[in-house]
Parts: C-alpha cells; structure tokens; sequence
C-alpha cells in the first residue's frame, strides 16, 4: 500500500445521488450479483435443472401407465403441468437460504450499511431466482415435450400458463424471502422451507384427483391455492377452459407478493436485531 | 467537531444488557480502540453508529449527523468492516469491489476505476479476477476492509478485524490498519487483544459487560497499573495475599494474584534495584519463592488491574485457539519489528 491519502475523504462531502432510478439500479446491480454467480455455482444449476428432469422422467414413467384420472386419456397431460408447479415452487425455496446465508455471514449487514435502496437486497435476489426458475423450466419443458408432452390449446393459452406458473412461484419465493430473513440459520430456512411447500404441493391436484383423497383430506386439497393454480396451468395447457381457476390464481399471486414483499422488506430493514 | 460521537449507548436484548449507558468521540483522523472481551458489547455500539441497530437510550452522531434521524446520510459517510468478512464468495474480487461501489452509487465507470485501484492497494492484483471462495482468510479479509474503502467514507469501522486469522496474516493487517491510521482515516477499532490496541489506536476505551471501564492512550492505562511490574512465582500459592500485603509499601497500587497460577504481580514505579529488595523482604518473612523477575506492563496488566480478571480468560466462545496463535503472534511481531528496524 502506497499513498493512502486518496483512500478516504475527511469532511463534508454531498450525500450519495438518490431517487426511483437509482433504486431500480440497486435492484438490478443486487438480482446481478446472483445471476453472475448462477453459472459458476454447478450444485445450483444441477439441483435445478437435473433433478426437475429426473422427475418428470420418473414420474411419467413409474405412474404413467398405473394412474387414471377422469378426463385424461393420457395421465402425462395431466400430470407434467403438475410436476411443472411442483418444481417451480421448489425452486422458490433458494430465497429463505440464500437470504439466511447473507444474513449469517455478514452480508447484510455490509450491504444495510451501504446508502443503498434496501428492499433491493430482496427484489434483487426474487428476480434472480424468478430467471433461474425460468431456465429451469425452460429445460423441463424441453424434456416434457421430448416424451410426448403437448399443448393441446393455443399458444396464447400456454403463454398465459406459463406467466401464471412463474408468478405463482415468484409469490411463493416472497414467502421464502420472509423466512429467510427471519430464521437464525441457513440449515434452519432449507428445513423450515421445505417443512411447508412439501405438504402443500403433495395435499393438491399436481398428481392426482382430490377426489380420490380421503374425505377430510379432499377439501384441504381442493381449497389448497396451489390446486387452483395447477388446475388453471393445466387447463391451459390442454387447451380447456380454465375457468375463474385462472383469476383466482392471479388474485393469490398478487396478495401473496404484496403482503410478503411488504412483510419481508420490514423484517429485513428494521433495525431492532 | 468530532468525526464520531456516541452519547449515551445503551442496549438490551431480553435479559442481556449488551451496552449500559457507553460514551466515546474520535478526534478527527485518529483511531479509537474499543478493547473487550468477547461478548463486551463491541459489535453492538458499531451496529449502532452505522445504522444497522437502533439502541433503546442514547445518540450517536457520524460527522455531526444523528445516525437516528438520518440514517441514509449517514451511510454515505460511513465504512463498515463486519466482524465476519461479508464478501460474496461467488463472485471475483474485483467483481466483490465494483459490486459495492455501484450500491454506494458510484458512477460505473468510476466504481471500476475505484476497484481496479483497491485491488492495487490491497495487494490482490493477482488474484482480483479469482472468484473470493478461492482466497485465503487473510486475503478475505482485505477484500472486505477494501470494500467499505469503496465510498471514500469519512468514518471507517473495524470490528475485530484480526480475529480468526492466522498469525503471519495478523501482522499484515497490522500493516494495513497502521497505514490507514497514519494517512488518517478516522477509525473505530474493536478488538479483543491488548496487543493490538496497543499497536494501532491513538485512544483506547476499555469496555467490559457494556460499560467503559477505562478509557486513555496505552501509555495512560499502563500508568494505572505502573509502568514497571514485579512477578513473584511462589512455592505455595496460598502465600498470594501475604506477599501482595508484605511489598505494599514498595507498589504503586495493589498487587493481583495472576488468576489460575500461582504468580503474584505487583505494579511498581521504578525498577532499579527491586528484586533485591523483594528477594531480601520474603526471605526474611520466611516465604519460599521460585522465581523473582520484572518486566514492563502491558494492556494485559490493565486489564487485570480493572476487572480482577484477565482479558482472554472470558472469552470462552474462541476457547484455547485463541492462546497459541496469541503467543506466536508476538513473537512474530518482535521479529518483523526487529527486521524493519534492520532495513532502516
Ligand atoms: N441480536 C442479539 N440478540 C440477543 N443477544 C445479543 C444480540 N447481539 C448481541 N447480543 C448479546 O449482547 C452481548 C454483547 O454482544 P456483542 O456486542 O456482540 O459483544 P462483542 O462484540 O463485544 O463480543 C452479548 O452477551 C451477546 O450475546
Ligand atoms: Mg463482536
């Protein structure tokens, strides 16, 4: 280290340029930081690409032939937009370890102490995970179609599936941000995310008819906001009428992002830890 | 004015009361020691004067400005080094660095330009385009202290930036810190070691069980004590207190059985011809000793003199790895100091 003067500034100096721009390029310059690491990190990219995969081969293969379910002559028709929902929602789950980790490591703490739009931290890392989501999708689809997988509507009708599917998850990814900045540990948020998004996506229509479901369990299911998103995704996609299954998704997706987004951007810049 | 001024600082979390009530300015361009053991409160009142914390009593202003009422600029004066290096292991270190400047708001081009000079800086030219997972603790923590450099902040604060490190990387953010300090960088330094303090702060606040128990240069808090101490290794510890009362009149203040040994030392002013006198004095009163030697006191020595207990003894949460690498690094100082010394 050699002349240090310039290290530093003693004095008055004008507060860091602020404003709606500024906070958009904070959210931008946050949502980078995890888009650059995406590809330098292979378990991520393995965990949501390859294991998405095996599971649409897997199940397409092992319950494909055993399950029928009314109105589907090929249960794969019925059962890859479920798996689709499935897995997206999994994929919601990196935002609570990924916060947790920032949080435990200091990170945070760095980046609350910067003159910076706070709420970026977690708008940036939502739509980092809504990108990574879309790939893994993007590659799921590619499978899917790879073993007979079609879009019996329009293209417009599995445009608007495929939106609704990435929303859905993008509201379920706030969720996981309201953990992950609450928990104490990183191995707490993978656990305490997974603890709920496994019953809810199981307790649903993604793989079978609620109907078939015990009697007390059927209502949980049919009610479940899931089961309404995947019964509009899949409707869509097989070029049926989705019906208000579709505004009701929509409706859920919206409050749940307003209400968490609202929920994790208080807990993660309140100043009482 | 000064470049920082906490008033008042207190704060509980449930039944812990982390800070009662602290106080402490730095001058502008010097650097202030908060010297504690682990779980002091240090990490507290830093979270507090940037931002991150509100504290239940108190006010703490960053160059004139309250932290409280303006929290966004104050943020903009400020540079925060966590106790844990908070740079993003997936990304290079130049990468870490510009990632920075363009949340402190720095034009791009200037964030680049900012971070391609700190890389220079920092010593990590070399490995500035190696993703930060590949680097070594030391190098980890360079990165970070370059990364709260990014702003230009007016205030710079370390927390506990040597904890962790192995010795030899130790002694090279000695080199770092001094450096900053001597181009005057206003800093607030926390730390657990009275080496350190010693080494690199103008002024030093002792804090302990969130309070400020001592505050001065080094040279001040080691004239509490004495300058000079006489160390008696007794035969049989339990003669402790019957030394300590029979050389009162030749201590400056009181004597301190060294917890854990049976070791008594005794602040004096002046060392010319005491260990005679003190070898003379427990020989006539009949007590068998080991040893008799002297030495000059050290922050250690406030330390016990102030709370009845030595510095590294309650710090339990970093345990025995402390007390190696503690040792070593003095050794390593005394030669590195000894080799500058060569070179000039
Ligand atoms: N967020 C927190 N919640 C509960 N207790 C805390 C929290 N932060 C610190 N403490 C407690 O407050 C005391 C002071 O902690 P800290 O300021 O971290 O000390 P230091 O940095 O000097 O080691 C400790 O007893 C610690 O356990
Ligand atoms: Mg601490």
């Amino acid at each position: 280290m050699t002349a240090t003067q310039s290290l530093t500034q003693a004095g008055a100096r004008d507060e860091t340029p602020s404003g709606l721009m500024w906070s958009l390029r904070d959210c931008w310059t946050e949502a980078s930081r995890h888009l650059r690491a995406l590809p330098r990190n292979p378990e991520v990219l393995v965990f949501s690409t390859i294991q998405p995969v095996m599971f649409v081969l897997l199940f397409a293969f092992v319950f494909g032939g055993a399950i029928n379910v009314p109105g589907y002559d090929d249960y794969n028709q019925f059962l890859i937009p479920g798996i689709f929902a499935q897995t997206v929602l999994f994929g919601s789950t990196f935002a609570a370890v990924g916060l947790a980790e920032d949080m435990s490591k200091g990170i945070a703490d760095r980046l609350r102490s910067l003159p910076m739009f706070e709420p970026a931290v977690l708008i940036g890392r939502t739509f980092a995970d809504l990108i990574r989501n879309l790939i893994t999708f993007v590659v799921m689809l590619a499978v899917a179609f790879a073993i007979g997988f079609r879009f019996e509507g329009t293209l417009a009708e599995a445009l608007v599936a495929t939106l609704l599917l990435l929303s859905f998850a993008y509201a379920f990814t706030w969720i996981n941000a309201l953990l992950g900045v609450s928990v104490s540990s990183v191995e707490a948020a993978n656990s305490a995310s997974f603890t709920w998004i496994f019953p809810l996506t199981f307790v649903s229509s993604a793989f079978v008819d609620p109907r078939s479901m015990p009697s007390w369990l059927e209502p949980i299911a049919r009610n479940n906001p899931f089961t309404i998103a995947t019964n509009a995704v899949r409707a869509l996609y097989n070029g049926r009428a989705a019906g208000s299954d579709l505004w009701l998704a929509l409706a859920w997706a919206v409050a749940i992002t307003v209400v968490f987004a609202f929920l994790a951007s208080r807990k993660f810049t309140s100043s009482t830890r | 004015m000064s470049a920082v001024v906490a008033e008042g600082l207190s704060k509980r979390f449930g039944a812990t009361e982390a800070l009662r009530g602290v106080d402490f300015e730095i001058e502008r361009g010097k650097v202030l020691g908060l010297l504690g053991p682990n779980g002091a409160g240090k990490t507290t009142a830093v979270r507090i004067l940037c931002t991150l914390l509100e504290p239940d009593a108190g006010r703490a202003f960053i160059d004139g400005i309250d932290v409280l009422a303006e929290p966004r600029r104050a943020r903009s004066r400020i540079g925060l080094t966590g106790q844990f290096a908070a740079v993003e292991e997936r990304l290079t270190g130049f990468e870490n660095l510009q990632h920075v400047g363009r949340l402190f708001h720095l034009q791009t081009s200037e964030a680049r330009r900012r971070a391609r000079e700190l890389l220079d800086r920092f010593d990590l030219v070399e490995v500035g385009n190696r993703v930060a997972k590949t680097y070594s603790g030391g190098m980890r923590r360079r990165l970070d202290i370059a990364m709260s450099l990014i702003g230009r902040p007016s205030v710079l604060f370390l927390d506990e930036p040597t904890t962790g490190l192995d010795p030899r990387s130790r002694l090279g953010m000695w080199d770092v810190i001094d450096e900053l300090g001597r181009s005057g960088t206003t800093t607030l330094l926390t730390t657990q070691y009275l080496d350190e303090a010693d080494r690199l702060a103008d002024e030093i606040v002792v804090i302990d069980h969130g309070a400020a128990i001592a505050r001065g240069t080094a040279d001040e808090l080691k004239r509490r004590v004495g300058g000079e101490l006489v160390e008696v290794v007794l035969a049989d510890p339990g003669d402790g207190q019957r030394v300590i009362d029979l050389l009162a009149p030749r201590a400056l203040g009181t004597g301190q059985v060294v917890t854990g040994t049976s070791m008594v030392a005794i602040p004096v002013e002046d060392l010319t011809g005491i260990v005679p006198a003190v070898v003379r004095d427990l020989d006539a009163a009949g007590i068998e000793v080991l040893d008799v030697g002297t030495r000059h006191s050290t922050l250690d020595d406030v330390f016990l003199a102030l709370t009845g207990r030595p510095a590294e003894e309650h710090a339990p949460d970093d345990g025995d790895s402390e007390v190696g690498p503690e040792a070593e690094v003095r050794a390593l100082a005394a030669t590195h100091q000894a080799q500058e010394e060569a070179l000039s």
